[in-house]
This record gives structure tokens, C-alpha cells and sequence, in this order.
């Protein structure tokens, strides 16, 4: 018998959204100590779902058929009132974002009390006491010293950990986890998901986990549902979504994973662009940053960039590869001197860009671009495309009609329409806007591009929609680039050498596929164990000898 | 924008308080060609109530001088006085606040300290002190109510620059060789303009104010006829003749309160996410 039965769910949104309904016709079943992971991209109504079993539906958005049943009760249109009981008691939830879903303003040990405090049960001792046993079992380190911490005091996956804690403190029979590893680096993604998986065989909860990571689901899922512009596609087995998914979208989701594939051959080919000339040359480069310190306290020093030391071929792809905090994107920044270096010197084909000042650095950054990671901020939302990609050129002395005439051939380079000139950024979708983001990158005939994370805030369809775009421009146009990014797979997709960096140093760094394949360093090994979906991409491959 | 706009006549408020300052300005423009005499010239014998004589709707005030007509001539005064003090105090305050934003560091120590020296002097005995100082004439009193109310303006474009500045279209125009100017005037500004938009319509209603009790006080322009004087001088009469101070007060209420109301549906129609959540 099953925990939770959700038949034939809709919930209407506003008029003047997109679709009438986020969610419709959705009907599905969770088991006792089960872990159910629904999957989708960005506006899938997965998210949806998950709140109005919680009774957390944003203001506007409405049930406006069907049942969720809880124990033979349906609690989709309970009061408040009755609604409160259920919380945190029988289904508790986690978030994406520990750092805003916990009180900034409360100790830790405080917040985990509060649950209890709101159910009126314990006494405030034995909640204290329990609070502590919480962040014992969720694997907190020195918990008596943890509940007395303030948020901000723990790292991101501390905070998950804490997260996680309340959320088990009344023994739930159900867990939503609602994105919970999408903001954590690899290795705490992994430590996470783990922790997860223990909880839920010692205390035989039911999980419900909304991800868009196909690797996340390949490692904990038992079922799998996948959801597509609010509607479910496909359901089942893990197994059997993800060796033999029937649907033609969870297969394209699929196939869209970024794998640890090996490159084609004539790409390798490519890539021993070794002996070709040096176009960036990066020596002894430093940044500290230092943070608080007064009269009588040390400030605290933070080495981002330590001796980074490195050369850049011709038509060559580094990627520089970390987890948050390395330094990957301040060394990248460095180099382009958006932020100024302590010391060392950047040398881009003949000009030395750490030296130059004023005038003459704006003159010879036309020569290094950048992509940037957020496709929102990243543009004037008050400029036409059309002057996003001209007033680069006109800076330089290009006359308007010219430049206007390149910005259409950079639009239908990158794969738009040349009539896109005339419109505002959010007429178009992310991956679109990304696009744009790479035509304006290459509007001053750059030899040299560094993507920061440029395509970690996309859907992984359109992501390997942009990388493929990036392959294909960098083949065409011999561009070099620096590609800075936190995941492993996507770097192995499109890199010829790999920089491996951990707090501001290089720990390791040679081809691609010697790094990914024989990796010398213990850093790397973690960080390539940690990847999810790692024995599924194995299954994969037998999967498809056997065929 | 124009969506914007769509949204500010939907409100309701908005609407009214548009519809007021439309009479106002029209009062403004056309009055003066209706009551082409000066309003300082006598035309019937003192106190005379209003509706009580015809061609004299609102009466005559100590001096036999025509209500109606002050009144007119009183509302290009105060709309002159109220939109040129802001406008002047934007270009103080805007440039002041963007280069704080944006260069940081001394210069924003520097400009935030000289901006605390204006906001730590009540602004009103400030403008008083200057006025005593110049000669009380309608230029003046612009300047003065001007360099008194800009410090705000310099502070909330220096929070909106800060926040801006570290997008990642400002550090894309950096990389494509814009220069400094370039990038606060075409990338920065045009972001942080709806909160300034509805700080200077609010700005227009206090000048009035401002004015009001300048000329309350025997400190506007003596030359011009406005709604601050009319109040100043039937201030002695207040027991006999209360409408002397009533109408031209009415004048400063409604105007006042309609620049309040336009500010706040601006607010709404600009930030439609803030005034979804507040409601």
C-alpha cells in the first residue's frame, strides 16, 4: 500500500502565464522508504508538484483538480490550520539554497529547536539535547560546538547538513528534497547524497527528490518520473528509464548528458596544437584577497590565485576546472584584468596586458573576451541587441552602419536570426541569450576567449546545444579559449588540456583525456569519484556492447 | 514602457493624482491669459467673501487684490518652483552619487562625507540661512530649495550604481574598450532610472512645500504672486477672513497630494514586483 497518492493533479497559474496550467494530469504514487526522484528542465512544473503536496503554493497558483491522499485523508485542500500539523511531522522539506532557507539572525541549535517549539513538544532541554543528537547523526562535525554556530559560519554543505537536520527533527514519513545538491560543489554533492540515502534505510522514509541531474537520479533514484512542460512523459523503474527510456524526450534529456565520452579522434588530432605559437602567456600571477581586520584583529588573507603559471597554444582549449572557492574564476578575471593582479605578468600575443593603464589597456582587451555565466546579467536589459553588439566596435573606431552589418553575420554565426538586432534581451530564452552572449565575445575578432561557467546556469539540452556551437566556432574561427568551469564532464567534452585548481593553486594539469583517464593527483581522483552518475554511464556502455 | 504605463493608469490613485496635476498645469498655462491683469493690482474694496460678487468667485483679500486671480498666477509659481528644484537638484545629486557608486574607494568617502554635511543640517533652517543670505528672488529660492534636497538623490543612485555595478554586462562593456563615461551613462544610469523617477516626483510635491512656507515666512520672491505668500499675509486675518488662508491652501493640498499619489503609482508601475508582494 502505498504512503502518498497524488491522482490526476492540476494546478492553474495566473492569467497571462505562459500555459494554463503548471502542472496537469499528474498521478503518481510514493512507497514507504522509497526514493522517487521527478525530473525535468527549468519549468517543468517538477517543483510545482512537490509544493502543493507541502501546501506551499505561491500566491495566484491554485489546485484546480484532483487529489493528494496522505493516510486516506486528502491534505491538497486542507486549512492552514490542519495543514501546520502535517508539516515538519509527516513531510518535511529541504531546499535548494541552504543560505537563504535558514535565518541568518539565529543560531543553528535555536533553528533546529524551533521545529519542536512549533509542534509544542519536548521540554527546551531534551530539544537542545536533541538538536545535538540531529547534527551528530547528519554527520556535523564537533555538533556540541555546531548548534552554538551562526549560519554563516559553515560552509554550504553544513548548511544542507543542518537543513537536512531539521527536516528529520519529528521523524517525517516523507522527505521533499527540492534541488538540494544543485548549489554544492561535486564532492559535497556526493557526501549529500550519501547522507541521504543512510537516512532514508535507517529510518525507512520515503524521499521524494526533485532534480534536473540525470547523474543524481542514476545514483539514488529507485523510481523515476520525468516531467515535461508540466506534464509526465515517462515513469518507472530507474533501470528501466534510464537504459531504456521510451519516450523521445528523456531520451534526448539522456543523450544531452555531458559523459566522460572520449573525444573523436581527429579533435585529439587537433589539439597537439602544441607546437603551434603561444598566443597567451600567463607567468607568477598572484591575487590575495584580504577580508575584516581592524587595530587589533588580523585580517584574514585569502591567496585566490597563487603562482599561476601557464601558456596558452593557438586554436587550444585549457580548462580550468575547481570547486567553488579555487580561484578559478579570479584567475580568469585576473588575466583579463577586470580585477587587477598583485603580481605577475599576462602576456597576450605580443602585449603585455599587466602593464598596461588607461587608454592603451582598453585598446588591447579588444583582443581577450569573456562569455559570461548568468545569460540574465549579462545583458543590458535597456539595450537592443543590435547596440549590445556594436558598441564594442564602434569603441574602436568602427563606423556604425559596419558594425551593424557584422552584428547581423554574428547572429546568424551563432545560430539567430539577423532580424534579432531589433529586439530587447528578454525577448529570448536563456540558451538564446547565451548565444548572444558568445556573437558579443566574438564581435572584436578576439584571440583569446575565457567562458566563465558559461554554461552552468543552463538546461543540460540547451547546454549541449551551446557547447556544440562552441566546438563548432572554435573549429571554424581557430579561436583559443579558457574555459573555466566546476564541471568535470562538461570540460571533458570541449578541453584539450585540464587545470585542476584548488584553493587558488594548480594541482594538476596536462591533456584532457590523461587527466580524466590517469589522474596523478588525490584532489583530481576525488573530484572525478564524486561525479554523479558515474556506474550508470558504465551501465550504459555495457548496455550498449551487449547490444 | 508602454506596458508601464498601462499599469500606472490602472491604478486607480495614479490616476486621480494625474488628473489633478493635469488641472494644475493647465491653470498654470492658460490662467495667466485669462487673468492677464497682474494679481497684485487692487480691483474691488477688501474682505470680500467669496461667490459674493460677480466676476470675483473666490473674493478679495486685505488689500482688495483678486483671490482667484493670486491664485492662478500662484500655481505657475509653485509648479516653476517645484520642478525646476528638482531638476536642478538631480544634476547635483545624480552625478555626485554615480561617481560615489562607481569609482568607490576615497572617492566615495570623499562624496558620501560632503553629501552627510548637507543631510546633517535640517534642511529647512538651511534653505533659510541662504535666503538670508542672497536676495530673496525667484532664482534664489530655486537654488536654495535645490542645494537642500539633493543629498537624498546622491544616496539612492549611489546604492542603485553599487548594486549595478558589478553586473556582468558592466564588466562585458569594460572588457569591449567603453570608457569610464560611456559605461555610467549608457549601461548603469538607464537601470537605476525607475527609482529615481519616482524619488523626483515625490521631490517635486516637497518643493512646493518647501516654497509654501518660504513664502510663509516672508522669504520667497516678493515680486511673485504664490500660494506660501497668500497664506503669509492673511495669516493676521485668519479669525475674520479664514478662506484667505483656506483656498490657497487647498491649492498646496491638492497639488501636494497628487505629485504623492502620481510617485506612488509610479513606484508601482515601475517596480511591479515590489507592489505585488506589499499587497
Amino acid at each position: 500500500m502505498s504512503l502518498l497518492e497524488i491522482e490526476n493533479l492540476a494546478i492553474a497559474l495566473p492569467a497571462g502565464a505562459d500555459r494554463p496550467f503548471a502542472v496537469e494530469n499528474v498521478t503518481f504514487s510514493l512507497h514507504k522508504g522509497e526514493i522517487l526522484c521527478i525530473v525535468g528542465e527549468s519549468g517543468s512544473g517538477k517543483s510545482m508538484s512537490a509544493n502543493a503536496v507541502m501546501g506551499l503554493l505561491p500566491e495566484g497558483v491554485t489546485p484546480a483538480e484532483g487529489r493528494i491522499m496522505f493516510h486516506g485523508r486528502d491534505i491538497l485542500h486542507l486549512s492552514e490550520e490542519n495543514r501546520r500539523d502535517i508539516r515538519g511531522k509527516s513531510i518535511s522539506m529541504i531546499f535548494q539554497e541552504p543560505l537563504s532557507a535558514l535565518n541568518p539572525l539565529m543560531r543553528v541549535g535555536a533553528q533546529i529547536c524551533e521545529v519542536f517549539e512549533a509542534h509544542n513538544l519536548l521540554t527546551p532541554q531534551e530539544r537542545m539535547r536533541r538538536a545535538v543528537e540531529l547534527l551528530t547523526e547528519v554527520g556535523l562535525p564537533e555538533p556540541e560546538k555546531a548548534v552554538r554556530a551562526y549560519p554563516f559560519q559553515l560552509s554550504g554543505g553544513q548548511r544542507q547538513r543542518v537543513m537536512i537536520a531539521m527536516a528529520l527533527a519529528l521523524e517525517p514519513e516523507i522527505l521533499i528534497a527540492d534541488e538540494p545538491t544543485t548549489a554544492l560543489d561535486v564532492t559535497t554533492q556526493a557526501q549529500i547524497l550519501s547522507l541521504i540515502e543512510d537516512l532514508r534505510r535507517k529510518h525507512e522514509m520515503a524521499v521524494i527528490f526533485i532534480t534536473h541531474d540525470f547523474g543524481v537520479v542514476a545514483d539514488i533514484a529507485d523510481r523515476v518520473i520525468v516531467m515535461q512542460t508540466g506534464e509526465i512523459v515517462e515513469q518507472g523503474p530507474a533501470e528501466d528509464v534510464l537504459l531504456r527510456p521510451t519516450h523521445p524526450y528523456t531520451r534526448s534529456l539522456i543523450a544531452a548528458i555531458p559523459g566522460m565520452k572520449e573525444r573523436p579522434p581527429e579533435a585529439e588530432g587537433k589539439a597537439g596544437s602544441q607546437e603551434s605559437p603561444v598566443i597567451l602567456s600567463v607567468n607568477g600571477l598572484n591575487k590575495t584577497f584580504s577580508t575584516g581586520g581592524g587595530l587589533f584583529k588580523q585580517a584574514r588573507v585569502v591567496h585566490a590565485v597563487n603562482d599561476l603559471t601557464f601558456d596558452l597554444h593557438l586554436g587550444e582549449t585549457i580548462g580550468i576546472v575547481g570547486e567553488s572557492g579555487s580561484g578559478k574564476s579570479t584567475a580568469g578575471r585576473c588575466i583579463i584584468r577586470l580585477i587587477d593582479p598583485d603580481c605577475g605578468t599576462v602576456r597576450l600575443s605580443d602585449v603585455e596586458l599587466t602593464k598596461l593603464s588607461g587608454q592603451s589597456l582598453r585598446m588591447a582587451r579588444s583582443k581577450a573576451q569573456m562569455i559570461f555565466q548568468d545569460p540574465f546579467s549579462s545583458l543590458n536589459p535597456r539595450a537592443r541587441i543590435g547596440r549590445i553588439l556594436t558598441e564594442g566596435p564602434i569603441a574602436h573606431g568602427v563606423p556604425r552602419v559596419q558594425a551593424m552589418e557584422r552584428a547581423r553575420e554574428l547572429l546568424s554565426l551563432v545560430g539567430l536570426d539577423p532580424s534579432a538586432v531589433d529586439r530587447f534581451p528578454h525577448e529570448f530564452s536563456g540558451g538564446q541569450r547565451q548565444r548572444i552572449g558568445i556573437a558579443r565575445a566574438l564581435a572584436l575578432d578576439p584571440d583569446v576567449i575565457i567562458a566563465d561557467e558559461a554554461v552552468s546556469a543552463l538546461d543540460v539540452s540547451i547546454q549541449a546545444q551551446v557547447l556544440d556551437l562552441l566546438a563548432d566556432l572554435k573549429a571554424r574561427l581557430n579561436l583559443s579559449m579558457l574555459f573555466v568551469t566546476h564541471d568535470l564532464r562538461v570540460a571533458a567534452q570541449i578541453c584539450d588540456r585540464i587545470m585542476v585548481m584548488r584553493r587558488g593553486e594548480v594541482v594538476e594539469m596536462g591533456p584532457t583525456a590523461q587527466v580524466l583517464g590517469q589522474p596523478n593527483h588525490e584532489y583530481t581522483r576525488s573530484l572525478l569519484a564524486a561525479i554523479p552518475g558515474r556506474h550508470h554511464e558504465q551501465a550504459m556502455r555495457l548496455a550498449v556492447a551487449s547490444e | 514602457m508602454l506596458e508601464g504605463f498601462k499599469r500606472f493608469t490602472s491604478n486607480k490613485g495614479a490616476a486621480i493624482g494625474l488628473f489633478i496635476l493635469l488641472i494644475v498645469i493647465l491653470t498654470a498655462v492658460l490662467g495667466p491669459l485669462i487673468y492677464s491683469d497682474s494679481p497684485w493690482r487692487m480691483v474691488q474694496r477688501p474682505f470680500l467673501p467669496p461667490f459674493t460678487v460677480d466676476g470675483l468667485p473666490l473674493g478679495t483679500d486685505a488689500l482688495g487684490r483678486d483671490v482667484m486671480a493670486g491664485l492662478v498666477h500662484g500655481a505657475r509659481v509653485s509648479l516653476l518652483v517645484g520642478l525646476v528644484s528638482t531638476v536642478v537638484a538631480l544634476v547635483i545629486g545624480v552625478p555626485i552619487g554615480a561617481a560615489a557608486g562607481y569609482f568607490g574607494g576615497l572617492v566615495d568617502d570623499a562624496l558620501m562625507r560632503f553629501t552627510e554635511f548637507f543631510q546633517t543640517i535640517p534642511s529647512f533652517a538651511l534653505a533659510i540661512v541662504l535666503l538670508a543670505i542672497f536676495q530673496p528672488s525667484l532664482f534664489y529660492v530655486i537654488l536654495a530649495i535645490a542645494v537642500v534636497s539633493w543629498p537624498p538623490v546622491a544616496r539612492l543612485v549611489r546604492g542603485e550604481v553599487l548594486s549595478l555595478r558589478s553586473r556582468e554586462y558592466v564588466e562585458a562593456a569594460t572588457l569591449s574598450g567603453q570608457s569610464t563615461f560611456q559605461i555610467i551613462t549608457r549601461q548603469i544610469l538607464p537601470n537605476a532610472l525607475p527609482p529615481i523617477i519616482v524619488l523626483a516626483s515625490l521631490m517635486v510635491a516637497t518643493a512646493i512645500l518647501l516654497e509654501s512656507s518660504l513664502s510663509f515666512l516672508g522669504l520667497g520672491d516678493p515680486n511673485v504672486m504664490s500660494w506660501g505668500y497668500m497664506i503669509g499675509t492673511a495669516r493676521t486675518v485668519i479669525r475674520t477672513a479664514w478662506w484667505l488662508s483656506f483656498i490657497p491652501g487647498v491649492a498646496i493640498l491638492l497639488t501636494v497630494l497628487a505629485m504623492n499619489l502620481i510617485g506612488e503609482g509610479l513606484n508601482d508601475a515601475l517596480n511591479p514586483r515590489l507592489s505585488r508582494k506589499s499587497r
